[in-house]
């Protein structure tokens, strides 16, 4: 057993790890977070155990960068005077987010986080503990609300 | 109470993140990596009269050249085991050689001109293709003529051998090797494939 060209860890798992990093960060700075990921991902790949959760394994790369961003991004001064966006310049396709995914982002953080990296990133509820620094039930509680918040959404949507 | 697993689907799925959105990120991706001399192996694939070739290399050159029918996933992943993991689709690393290439299948190249990188030749095999490399366009030589050429007159066999794992045909000729009663022999890129190559250089030899 070895390890498959990274190529098809960037093609199996970018999509999704998109998705951690919009719902974690937000959209504005998700492409610069997944970028701090991946390229830290392909730094490290070649020493990661061949049987490994792949995507879980980014997850948790992409939960520290996405700390270490937020924590840049609340101690940059506040612009004063923002521009307006000038459309065009972000004729970026904007990920089409639909609400399930509006509704992960707004989450309270341990939910939103126990959410991702259990039920997306497929993490163990004691791993999911350790990223939130708790424990291994508080992590279990979290996505459990976290889901039962995310359904109210989803039955609402459907009304 | 359908709604849970119907979520949990969901959230799995991510069928609408654009495709341009991961291949922009992709791209970035691919830039920063040759920045930190981290893209120890970048391929593409290259259209050609002989069917798709893929084309790898690593800093060090074209390290591999392989037709549609070696299995180019197969390939990659043989890459990945014997020289890095870290390969990446990086197409405009490939330009040089994928121009020579296309030069050559037009009929307007007769040498190739790029470095190369041997390291999955080892010994025998690595002095074969060295001796390989010296045989003329539109040429051919058998492969007993090459086994005498390089000092082992007995070895026609391993000659043999080492032109089927020729990591980089084409671009070193083991297809201008053939058989002693003159048919084309086997190619590792197929027999017919073999007719091909030799037909488009004796029609172009100068």
């Amino acid at each position: 057993m070895s390890l498959p060209p990274f190529e098809s860890v960037v093609v199996e798992h970018g999509p999704v790890v998109l998705r951690i990093c919009r719902a974690v960060v937000g959209p504005h700075d998700a492409d610069d977070v997944w970028s701090e990921t991946f390229i830290a991902a392909l730094a490290a790949y070649p020493r990661l155990a061949p049987d490994s959760n792949v995507r879980g394994w980014l997850a948790t790369i992409a939960h520290r960068k996405g700390i270490d961003w937020i924590r840049a991004r609340d101690r940059a001064p506040l612009p004063v005077d923002r521009l307006p966006e000038v459309p065009g310049r972000s004729a970026e396709p904007v990920i089409r987010d639909d609400s399930l995914w509006s509704a992960v982002a707004a989450l309270p953080t341990k939910q939103r986080g126990a959410v991702l990296y259990h039920y997306v990133a497929g993490l163990p509820y004691a791993e999911v503990g350790r990223l939130l620094d708790s424990s291994e039930a508080a992590a279990r509680r979290a996505a459990s609300d976290g889901v039962r918040a995310l359904r109210s959404t989803v039955t609402r949507e459907r009304s | 109470m359908t709604s849970e697993p119907n979520i949990l689907n969901r959230l799995r799925h991510d069928g609408d993140v654009p495709i341009a959105a991961v291949e922009r990120l992709h791209e970035r991706l691919v830039e920063a990596a040759s920045r930190g001399d981290l893209l120890d192996v970048a391929y593409r694939v290259l259209d050609t009269p002989v069917g798709p070739l893929l084309l790898a290399a690593t800093p060090a050159g074209l390290v591999r050249v392989a037709f549609a029918n070696q299995g180019h996933d197969e390939v990659l992943d043989d890459l990945a085991r014997r020289v890095s993991p870290r390969v990446l689709h990086a197409p405009s690393r490939l330009d040089p050689a994928a121009g020579q290439l296309h030069e050559y299948f037009s009929g307007r190249r007769r040498r190739f001109d790029i470095p190369l990188d041997l390291q999955l030749a080892h010994g025998f095999r690595r002095l074969v293709l060295d001796c390989l490399a010296d045989l003329d366009y539109g040429s051919t030589a058998s492969y007993a003529a090459v086994a005498a050429a390089i000092g082992k007159p007995k070895a026609v066999r391993a000659v043999g051998t080492a032109c089927a794992t020729n990591p980089v045909p084409v671009v070193i000729p083991c297809h201008r090797i053939v058989r002693s009663d003159g048919g084309a022999g086997d190619y590792v890129g197929g027999a017919n494939t073999k007719r091909v190559l030799l037909a488009l250089e004796i029609g172009n030899r100068p």
